[in-house]
Order: C-alpha cells, then structure tokens, then sequence
C-alpha cells in the first residue's frame, strides 16, 4: 500500500507529468497493441524509450564482457600461439644434462602447458571423486530424510560453505589440512596402496595433488549439493507417492523415483562442480607445491594452470613468458566457458523443460 | 533384505552430511581459535611491520579493501540492476533475455583469474603500472552477473497488480519501474548486492597482478594498493609465525563480513521480501 501512495503525489506535483497519457495497460509482459499506441504516443515516449534502451545496453554489458575477456586474451597471446600452436599444450623438451624432461623453463625460452593441463586435470578428478559422493548423499538427506527442524541450519550451513572465499580455505588447508596429511594420514596411504605407484612420498612436504583434490573437494561440494538438491526438488511429489504406494522402501522410492529422474540434472550440477574446480586458484595455488611437474604419484607436488598464472604473471620475465601465460588463461577461459554452459543447459533441462527456451 | 539396503542408504547419507558438516565446523573453529587470539587493537590502527619485526597490523590493507570495493560497487551495483531491471521488466521471455540470462550464469562460473589477465591486458598493460583502478574494475566486473540475476529474481516476485496500479494512475512507465517496482524490491536488490559484495571481497586472484598490494598508506587511484585477501595470502605463504597470526586475524575479520551479509541475505529472503507490496 505505502508505494501506491508515494506515487500519487508525484503524479500530481509534477506539472509536465504526463497525465495526457491515459492508462498504460498491464505489466511490462503483456504489451498488448493498444499500450504500444499509447506509449508511443504519450508525452513520456522519449523518457521511455531512453530508459528502455538505458537497461537494454546495460543487459547487453554482459555479452560485451564475455567479448572484451575473449580479445584481450587472444591478443596477448598471440605471440606463444604463433611461436607453439598447438604445440604448446602437449610439447616435452629433455634437459641435455640429466636426460629428464622439462616443461616450463622461462628463462632458456622453454614453454609447455602440459603439466598444468595434467595438474589442473588430476586435482579436479581427485575432488569430484571425493566430492560427488558426498553432495548426492547430503543432497538426499537434505530433501528427503532430514527432519524439518534440521533441515533449514544445515541448507544455510551449506550455503556458508559456498560463501568462504578462497583465500580463508587455502589458509586454513596450508596450516591445518596439509600437516594432517602428512602425519596422519599419506604414511597409512603409501602403507597400504604404495605397490599401486599412485602414493609415492619421496619428500613428505605434504604439498600436491592429493591436498589439492582434498580442499577442491570441500569447495565444490556445496555448489554440487545445491544445485542437486534443487533438481532432486523439481521430481513432483505424486511421482514419489507413486512409487512408495507400490510398496518400495523408502531408499528404493529416491533410487527409482527421485534420482532416476533427476539424473541429467544431477550430471549438470557435476559437471558445474567440475568447472569450479578447474578454475580454483588460490587455495590450490597454496597447497599443490607449485613444481612444473608430470609425477604419478599423487603426493608428489605439481602445479596447475590457474597456480602458474597466479605465480608468475606479476612478474613475468619477458614478453614470451607473459604470452605463454595468458594463452594458459586464455585454454582456462574457454574450457570453464564449455563446461559451464553444458552445465546450465542440462540443470535447466530439469529444472525448466526445455533447454534455454524459457517460457 | 530390502530394509536392509535401506537402512545402509539412509546410514551413508546421514554420515556423508556430517563428513561435510564436519569441514566446516572445523574451519570456523580454527579460524575463530586462531584469528581471536591474534586480533587486537593495533591489527586495525597499525601498518605491518618489516619483515622480522613483532607487531604491526593491517589498517592500510583495510583501507585498501574498501578503497577497491568502493570503485567495484561503483561499476558493478548500477549496471548490475539495470541489466537485471531490462530481463525482468522489459525482455520478459525474450530471445535476448534468456540469451543475457545465460551468459549472465556462464560469466558467474568464469575463473576470477582469467578476470584479472583480462583486465590486466586492459588497463595495467596498457598504462605500463600496477593500479589500485585496475583492481577495481575487475571486481566491478565480476559483481555484474551477480547483481544482474538477483535483481531480476527479486523483481520478478513483485505481483503485477502493483506495476498495473502505479500505470493505471497515469505515471510513465520508466517511473513506475523506479519508484514502484524497485523500490517495492529493494530489500531483497540490496541484499543480493551485498551478497555480490561479499563474495568479490574475498576475492584475491584477479587482484595479484592488477592491485598488486602494497605495504603502506595509500588510496591513490594510480598505485599499487593493499587489499586484505591479498595480505592474507601473501602472509600466509611467507615464512614467519608472526605474519601467519595476521594472516588469520585478517582471515577472521573477512568472514565475519562474509558471515554477516549471507546472514541479512538468509533473514530479508526468509520475511519475505515483499511484506509492504501485499
């Protein structure tokens, strides 16, 4: 009530409103003829029109975002990309001296992503791994076992979760998690699966993929558990009843009724995870060890693409060195671009009908 | 058999919720631990020591947070509302709007990272210095997708009736979306602000190279400026025990900001954002 009261004086004080301009018909969705008539007609068509056109460029700011990113990326990188091509993301160089390989040497003029794809690759695997188990179960407790008293603390406890920045996770992950692990448990681990090769621990620092996967996995749960459970809640309600008057338990009714149907939009919300995961960059930047590295073991320390970037953009060593990193940001900026609107369209799939045609 | 395997099902997500409850308690335990025992007066009044030396504290990186938010919110806050005033009253079901809505939640998912390179590409490489500007525009950029999908959200829960009314009393329309539907959601607009507020003010990525931080006073536009995130990142990776207590009473300080905005989001979204409308 207040707000329709607010709106009468300024009707009336105003000695140019534009009270020619008889009712305007309905909402802003059912422009019907009549209104554009009139709308173009009134002494506010001007006002109008500049306004609309005002928030229309403002909405198309978004589109001009996504293009400024794109050709400022391609542009700085130009110079690797005609040096490498496609090269540059799969090249090995072998060190003369000692016969090893070597990727990344900015000051001999060596340049080759591949063990920040590779790092990048492991580390956002090793957190779905332990993630998505994790967000589908919190997820079915969350909508369909969780008491109604619990159930409101424990969304807004997730949603904390979602809201820590990156900063406070790698902080906490370097003095908390990281010693953790190497006392207590990647001794246990090269114990029992060493003979696999995957647990090696040369130089127990505790830094690498392992600890990496470990605090992407804490990350991205609550994005993955979210956007779970908003699927898991667009399932109707009859389609549950339904199952359990077939006399299913309560675990078969989610199995058959619940996550069978919302399966693509689980997918969705995974693989946004994963888009989160890739592009991390300060708590991994903090816990992989940053070492320009290919190792199986998955204790040993490696570096990612967005921790490189992180590292050495600042202060790069030359031009060759500064291109070389932004076309890893460039590999990273369209990738999350990718999995990111394969995600959208496959949670929208679900939760709205048809992909991207809303309606 | 059956209730068997359900009785398991219901075991592993019960015990799934608390491996996931459980991270976090722990982190705000920690966090609170460490960072209250390190906070004291000087953290807010003192610039950081030399390396080495006790003491000292994060006033300039304080300073130099709003410093950085303040030119953020200046870009992102107005563009942000009108882009989310254009899909909810203009480009309703639309072509352009589901296209703008979509880039809108793909740009939310694009590393902050990549903002920064961008952004240095942009402005720090063209200037030829590290600016407290640069740092900034990124986080300004980063606000857009944000604010633009709250604002619409919140519009669009404000019933018809109200537009219909405030249009039947002769007022133009650019009028009525201002006065009328805005104001009628601008509870829940500015709490999704501060929500977008928040979330770039942990932001350190697109701050390394644009920022760039800085050990003293400064709020000039056109010089490497200090932000907490980035202070606490760099404390945290340095090798003294001394700038670790910083690093987590600056930690702490940062989430109880976070903290606090989520919660206002949580407690405006849960009264109902509309309570004058109806």
């Amino acid at each position: 009530m207040p707000e329709i009261r607010i709106a009468q004086p300024q009707v009336q004080t105003e000695p140019n409103a534009k009270n020619g301009q008889p009712g305007a018909g309905s909402g802003a969705a059912e422009v019907s003829a009549i209104r554009g008539f009139l709308l173009a007609r009134g002494n506010s068509a001007i006002a109008d029109r500049g306004f609309h056109g005002l928030m229309v460029v403002c909405a198309l700011s978004i589109f001009a975002i996504v293009v400024l990113i794109a050709t400022e990326l391609v542009m700085r990188s130009h110079l690797a990309w005609s040096q490498f091509g496609f090269r540059f993301f799969f090249s090995v160089f072998v060190d003369p001296d000692n016969n090893k390989p070597m990727y990344w040497d900015p000051v001999n003029g060596h340049f080759s992503a591949l063990p920040f794809v590779y790092g990048t690759l492991v580390s956002s695997f090793l957190a779905l791994l332990i993630a998505v188990p994790l967000a589908i179960g919190l997820a079915v407790f969350l909508t369909e076992m969780c008491p109604r008293i619990l159930r409101t603390p424990l969304a807004f406890i997730t949603e904390l979760l979602a809201a820590i920045p990156s900063v406070i996770y790698g902080l906490w992950a370097l003095f908390v998690l990281v010693p953790l692990l190497r006392e207590h448990v990647n001794p246990w681990l090269v114990k029992l699966l060493g003979w696999t090769g995957l647990f090696n621990d040369d130089t127990p620092t505790g830094l690498g993929f392992l600890s990496a996967g470990v605090i992407l996995a804490i990350m991205i749960l609550p994005i993955i558990s979210s956007l779970t459970r908003e699927v898991m809640n667009a399932v109707p309600g009859s389609q549950r009843e339904a199952v359990l008057a077939l006399g299913a338990t309560r675990w078969e009714m989610i199995r058959m009724g619940v996550l069978r149907n919302a399966r693509i939009g689980i997918v969705g919300a995974i693989i946004l995870g994963l888009g989160r995961a890739l592009g991390e960059t300060m708590a991994v930047t903090m816990v992989i060890g940053n070492t320009p590295q290919i190792q199986r073991s998955l204790l040993a320390s490696g570096s990612s693409m967005a921790s490189v970037i992180a590292n050495e953009y600042a202060e790069a060593s030359g031009d060759l060195h500064l291109s070389a990193l932004t076309e890893i940001g460039l590999a990273l900026f369209i990738v999350t671009i990718i999995v990111n609107a394969l995600a959208r369209l496959l949670v929208w799939a679900v939760t709205r009908g048809a992909p991207a045609q809303v309606h | 058999m059956r209730t068997g395997t359900d009785g398991l099902a219901t075991g592993l997500a019960v015990l799934s919720t608390v491996l996931v409850v459980a991270p976090l308690v722990a982190i705000f335990v920690y966090l609170i631990y460490k960072g209250a025992s390190s906070l004291s007066f000087a953290f807010f009044t003192q610039l950081p020591k030399p390396e080495g030396e006790l003491g000292g504290g994060m006033a300039n990186a304080i300073l130099g947070s709003a410093v950085l938010l303040g030119i953020a919110s200046l870009i992102g806050v107005p563009v942000g509302i009108s882009g989310g005033i254009y899909l909810a009253e203009f480009g309703r079901g639309t072509k352009l709007a589901n296209a703008v809505r979509f880039t809108a939640d793909v740009l939310n998912g694009v590393p902050s990272i990549v903002m920064g390179i961008a952004v240095y590409a942009l402005i720090v490489y063209r200037q030829k210095h590290f600016s407290a500007l640069s740092g900034g525009v990124a986080l300004g950029i980063m606000m857009i997708p944000t604010v633009t999908r709250t604002t619409e959200e919140m519009l669009l829960m404000v019933p018809h009736a109200v537009r219909e009314a405030a249009l039947a009393l002769g007022v133009p329309n650019w009028r009525s979306v201002l006065s009328i539907t805005v104001k009628t959601a601008s509870p829940g607009i500015i709490t999704g602000c501060m929500l977008a507020f928040a979330r770039v003010a942990g932001e350190t990525a697109p701050l390394i190279f644009t920022a760039l931080g800085n050990s003293n006073w400064s709020a000039n536009l056109n010089e490497p400026i200090a932000a907490l995130p980035l202070q606490i990142y760099t404390y945290a990776i340095s090798p003294y025990d001394d700038l670790h207590r910083l690093a987590w009473a600056g930690a702490l300080v940062l989430i109880v900001l976070i903290v606090a905005a989520v919660s206002l989001v949580r407690f405006v979204a849960s009264r109902g954002v509309l309570k004058g409308a109806s």
